[in-house]
């Protein structure tokens, strides 16, 4: 989707706000809702794809004008309810829907260390890749109505492979639940000037990671 | 409580364009949505705890633990090891390049968000800055959660086009001669930027370079610097 959150290359978004001293969390209730991510993603109704897709689904207004963990609050709302998780009528009442047992909840704490071991979208499957190292490369021209890691600013654009990080789930897939669809990532380098004209430094690049589906030979 | 609740959480939905139509048919309960959007995030999130704790789908205690280790166990201070054994140790070094992953591990680092790790080397002609355009990402384990300034979008939106004038506004003027490598980290692969060892370091200790090794400069928007004369390093 060609949505606000494809920021890559826009112009006029102001100066970097720089805190000094920042801490991790500046309210409570920003630690509360990373937390509320990760403890019900336990529950394994999406995943981490499913998550990036749901905060790009925000108005863009939206998008723009609140903050960070905001958007992940509106983001796991829509998760909950998308799953069944929560319905609409419990969202609409605040309370559980009566005659409902009550679950168990997924993630104990004696299983967080467990959780922040991580979850790995890298496959050690024998898919062959479609492109070498050293090979020239276009990221493709596409502008699909759902997810893609695929940034607007690198489609059309040539570069260079220069390394390949194996085979990886595929998220414009895996965000729908449509399946992993596991393929070789590429590091591909485009020059600045072949991303941003010749007014760019000629000694610049940007490193992009690809997958197999987002290229074509060049 | 029930009221407040309920319009709380039905205010979370509204921000997220979610389940609109079925939660909010009827004009009447739109508009109403609209007036009850409380201004404090913070209630929201406790209707929405409450609620999820109420149906048994997560415990209170499993959340404070999650919160616990990104405020006292992850953070810069992880990378700063990573970097000040590179700088120390050339095997060490050598291995960090060619496998991140298994050299973060020999110090006991690793997990979520920073399951692949790169990382990448600056040098006196090669400068790298890591970004990620279509959202937050960052190497967790290494580096703790991202600064805001990371998150928005002036650093997203400009660091691929105009990385010199976005390193100047940190304050680190490149030289034209230096390559500088932008890494737009939009896959599942984390950058780490191994600084360049500060010139009048070299008595410094592994233990003692590690306290100058900043976050920033793993991310690639500063260099490392020594402390000025009479310093604590």
């Amino acid at each position: 989707m060609n949505g606000v959150h494809d920021m890559g290359g826009m112009q006029d978004m102001g100066p970097i706000q720089y805190e000094k001293n920042e801490p991790v969390f500046h309210q409570r209730w920003e630690g509360r809702v990373f937390a509320l991510t990760r403890a019900t993603r336990a529950w394994n109704k999406w995943n981490i794809d499913a998550s990036r897709y749901s905060i790009e689904l925000i108005p863009p207004a939206d998008y723009l004008r609140v903050s960070y963990y905001e958007k992940w609050l509106a983001g796991l709302v829509r998760l909950l309810v998308k799953t069944g998780m929560v319905t609409a009528t419990e969202i609409e009442s605040g309370q559980p829907a009566s005659g409902v047992a009550k679950a168990v909840p997924a993630l104990t704490p004696d299983k967080v260390p467990m959780i922040n071991r991580g979850e790995h979208a890298k496959r050690n499957l024998a898919v062959a890749p479609r492109f070498q190292v050293g090979q020239r490369v276009r990221a493709r021209n596409m502008n699909p109505l759902g997810h893609t890691r695929l940034p607007r600013y690198a489609r059309g654009k040539q570069g260079t492979v220069d390394r390949d990080h194996g085979v990886y789930v595929f998220p414009d897939t895996n965000a729908e639940l449509l399946g992993e669809k596991p393929q070789h990532i590429y590091s591909v380098r485009f020059t600045a000037r072949e991303l941003w004209g010749d007014a760019a430094s000629p000694r610049d690049a940007v490193y992009l990671d690809m997958w197999d589906d987002y290229l074509e030979p060049a | 409580m029930t009221t407040s609740r309920r319009d709380l959480l039905a205010a979370a939905i509204v921000a997220a364009g979610a389940a609109h139509d079925s939660v909010h048919g009827q004009e009447h309960d739109h508009e109403h949505a609209h007036q009850a959007v409380p201004s404090d995030p913070a209630l929201r999130v406790k209707a929405l705890e409450s609620l999820l704790v109420e149906k048994g789908l997560v415990d209170p205690a499993a959340l404070d633990a999650i919160i616990d280790t990104y405020e006292h166990r992850v953070g810069p201070r992880n990378g700063a090891r990573v970097v000040a054994r590179a700088w120390t140790d050339p095997a060490y070094k050598k291995r960090l390049l060619a496998d991140a992953n298994s050299a973060i591990a020999e110090l006991g680092y690793g997990g979520q968000q920073g399951e692949n790790m790169v990382v990448v080397e600056n040098t006196p002609k090669v400068h790298n800055l890591v970004v990620c355009t279509l959202c937050s990402c960052y190497p967790w384990p290494v580096l703790g959660l991202p600064p805001v300034w990371y998150k928005s979008a002036p650093y997203r939106s400009r660091a691929v086009i105009d990385p010199r004038g976005v390193l100047r506004e940190f304050g680190l003027e490149l030289a034209e001669d230096v390559e500088l490598r932008v890494w737009d980290s939009t896959a599942e692969l984390r950058y780490l930027v191994l600084p360049e060892r500060p010139t009048g370091s070299e008595k410094m200790s592994e233990e003692q370079l590690a306290t100058l090794v900043t976050r920033d400069a793993m991310v690639g928007v500063a260099k490392v610097t020594l402390p000025p004369e009479g310093g604590a390093a």
